[in-house]
């Protein structure tokens, strides 16, 4: 009979390993970092530093391109308006929605170990989201006239059309972005405090002071702190479900075939949450290392994030699945024939790369060896990541370019611009990232220690 | 001037089974300063109901219904537009804006509800002067408590030493 209570368990167990068993070990680990920064090599962070500052700075130039000349530098011609610009931006909203849903839906259902990951998860979600909200306006043609989507009285005496879901996404992710503010912000208080307590020099102590906004940690406080996030979390789960509901409804609300399909909303959502994590799992094994944080971000952390990634990866096949048996048993010509250009069309090499990223590759997780190889996490989630880029592209390219009438059947080619513009991108996320590791902390301070204690009582 | 007597603890099961034990002996627990939240100060505080849903969920309904308000009213008599035939206040397809907006709405109700009700920002309170206070923020325990009146300061000291509680120091 096995009874041995969990208490007795090995200590590897654990989301928190030995060499970090103590509150000042924890806040030492994640605040060193940012108050004694001497006692850090920085040669990694400044080579990461100089090289995603070069991929900025070659997204700065494609946008200009792109401003001056206009959206003939891309690849889209008259059949393939949309492009890398919309897919792009449907990645980085995917992205851009995984933290907040990691973070809240984690924290509503008692997940304590979140606290390890939850902070860059959210850190990760702001700069995503903004970063994909640049696209749209990008892709306008005429982007300076973007505050149109705005109510605002007007010379011309006119007035968003509410029933475009061009408007519908336009509030989505503002009130999403500054939604995430809020949580991530709030959530940062107290650890600011901390830091305002650590610090040695006087301007650090200032700067960590204004943040902190003289927080106390006083039982009132700490009590009125928690319904806020735990309430925050119950908002934050809707939100982010409709916030890529609304996107998938983008697709959904047209009458192309391959897009105009209930599942869409559903579908994008999971989508969502399997590049998020991906996502995070390829920041959290960044983040651990250059900052040292083996006793805090541990081998469970990835065990436990490579079984909700084998998760998503099925639900993702099955909605694959539910696409063609749809097309098939809707009977509707252009459905089908669509389904045959996905497989045997232009696009098809993109199209079995994505099938083997998203289903095949995440597969490797059923083996307890591959969860608890911090490589093998990280090769299969940057697999993901490009599976889950190649569905976005292939959801825009293949409709648009087999859609109803046979003459305006066009291929698209992306051109140097469409390229610039996306790993640009990736850069200024990257800047914004390791910016931010310099000036708040990564992991959350006061939520790793609540782990902590709550891990000494069992 | 109200003087206090504050103690330290490392854990929090310590200092809530401290914080028990001197309201048995006529002490008023006036707070407790922690790194994280500890599960049961509310007993201690004041645990009851707090307004502060209610404000988000009033803010959120408030902010929706004025952006359904804007829809309704620029599309129904303010601009009218008869698009695909479908009905002037097409309400489902308004629903989008509001909801998304009506969130952020509650967010920021919240937001400001926490900072008055939890006194922020407030850049300066005596409890920052008192030594060894900035450790509650990093890993320890301060209970803050009120003498009966009934005691001089140095009795009620000497009483929670008997109980024993170490560390312990003034607080004006």
């Amino acid at each position: 009979m096995n009874d041995t209570p969990r208490s007795i368990a090995s200590q590897d167990e654990r989301w928190v390993l030995p060499q970090g068993r103590s509150y000042e070990t924890i806040t030492d680990l994640v605040s060193a970092p940012l108050l004694e920064r001497q006692r850090w090599s920085w040669r990694a962070w400044r080579i990461a530093f100089v090289a995603s500052l070069l991929l900025t700075g070659l997204m700065l130039v494609s946008a200009s391109w792109l401003l001056a000349q206009g959206i003939g530098v891309w690849g889209v011609n008259t059949t393939v308006v949309w492009g890398f610009a919309i897919a792009n931006y449907v990645w980085w909203i995917g992205i851009g929605n995984a933290g907040t849903l990691i973070s809240a839906m984690l924290l509503l259902m008692r997940q304590h170990w979140r606290a390890s990951i939850n902070r860059f998860a959210e850190a990760m979600t702001l700069f995503a989201a903004g970063i994909a909200g640049l696209f749209p306006i990008l892709h306008l043609g005429r982007p300076l006239y973007f505050y149109w989507l705005t109510p605002y009285p007007n010379t011309m005496a006119l007035w968003p059309q509410w029933r475009s879901a061009l408007i519908w996404d336009f509030w989505a992710i503002l009130s999403y972005i500054l939604f995430s503010i809020l949580f991530w912000y709030v959530g940062l208080i107290p650890d600011f405090a901390c830091l305002r307590d650590r610090a040695r020099s006087e301007k650090s102590r200032s700067r960590f002071g204004a943040l902190a906004l003289g927080w106390r940690g006083s039982a009132r406080q700490w009590r009125l702190y928690h319904i806020y996030h735990m309430t925050m979390a119950c908002l934050g789960v809707p939100l982010v479900v409709s916030l890529h509901s609304v996107v998938g409804l983008d697709f959904a609300a047209s009458l192309m075939p391959g897009w105009s399909e209930t599942i869409f909303p559903p579908y994008f959502v999971v989508g969502a949450m399997y590049s998020g994590f991906a996502m995070v799992v390829v920041l959290a094994a960044a983040v651990r290392w250059g900052f040292r944080l083996q006793a805090i971000i541990t081998i469970d952390h990835f065990d436990v994030m490579a079984k909700i990634m084998l998760a998503a990866s099925m639900i993702m096949s099955a909605s694959y699945l539910t696409e063609w048996f749809a097309a098939w048993y809707g009977g509707d010509p252009n459905e089908r024939s669509l389904v045959r250009f996905e497989f045997l069309g232009d696009y098809r090499v993109l199209y079995y790369l994505m099938l083997f990223c998203n289903c095949v590759v995440a597969q490797a997780f059923w083996a307890r060896a591959a969860r608890r190889s911090i490589l093998a996490v990280v090769i299969v989630a940057i697999l993901i990541n490009i599976g889950m880029w190649l569905e976005r592209i292939t959801i825009v390219w293949n409709t648009l370019s087999h859609d109803y009438a046979a003459s305006m059947w066009r291929v698209f080619h992306p051109t140097f611009w469409d390229y610039s513009l996306m790993f640009g991108s990736l850069g200024l996320f990257a800047l914004l990232y390791l910016t931010l590791c310099r000036m708040a902390p990564i992991v959350s301070i006061h939520e790793t220690r609540h782990l902590l204690s709550l891990e000494k009582q069992t | 001037m109200t003087r206090l007597l504050v103690v330290d603890f490392g854990e929090p099961g310590a200092v809530l089974e401290f914080a028990r034990r001197a309201r048995k002996a006529h002490y008023e627990v006036i707070d407790i300063y922690s790194p994280f939240p500890v599960e049961g100060a509310g007993e201690f505080v004041g645990g009851g109901p707090t307004a502060l849903r209610v404000h988000m969920f009033i803010g959120g309904v408030a902010v929706a219904a004025l952006a359904y308000g804007v829809e309704a009213w620029s599309a129904t008599s303010n601009y009218p537009i008869i698009s695909g035939g479908r009905p002037l206040d097409s309400w489902p397809a308004f629903m989008p804006f509001p909801f998304t907006v009506g969130i952020f709405g509650a967010a920021l109700t919240g937001f400001i509800s926490l900072l008055i009700q939890t006194g922020l920002p407030r850049l300066h309170h005596p409890i920052f002067a008192h030594e060894g206070f900035e450790r509650t923020t990093q890993d320890r325990f301060l209970l803050a408590l009120k003498p009966p009146a009934a005691m001089t300061q140095a009795e009620a000291k000497k009483r929670l030493e008997d109980m024993g509680a170490s560390n312990i120091r003034d607080m004006e």
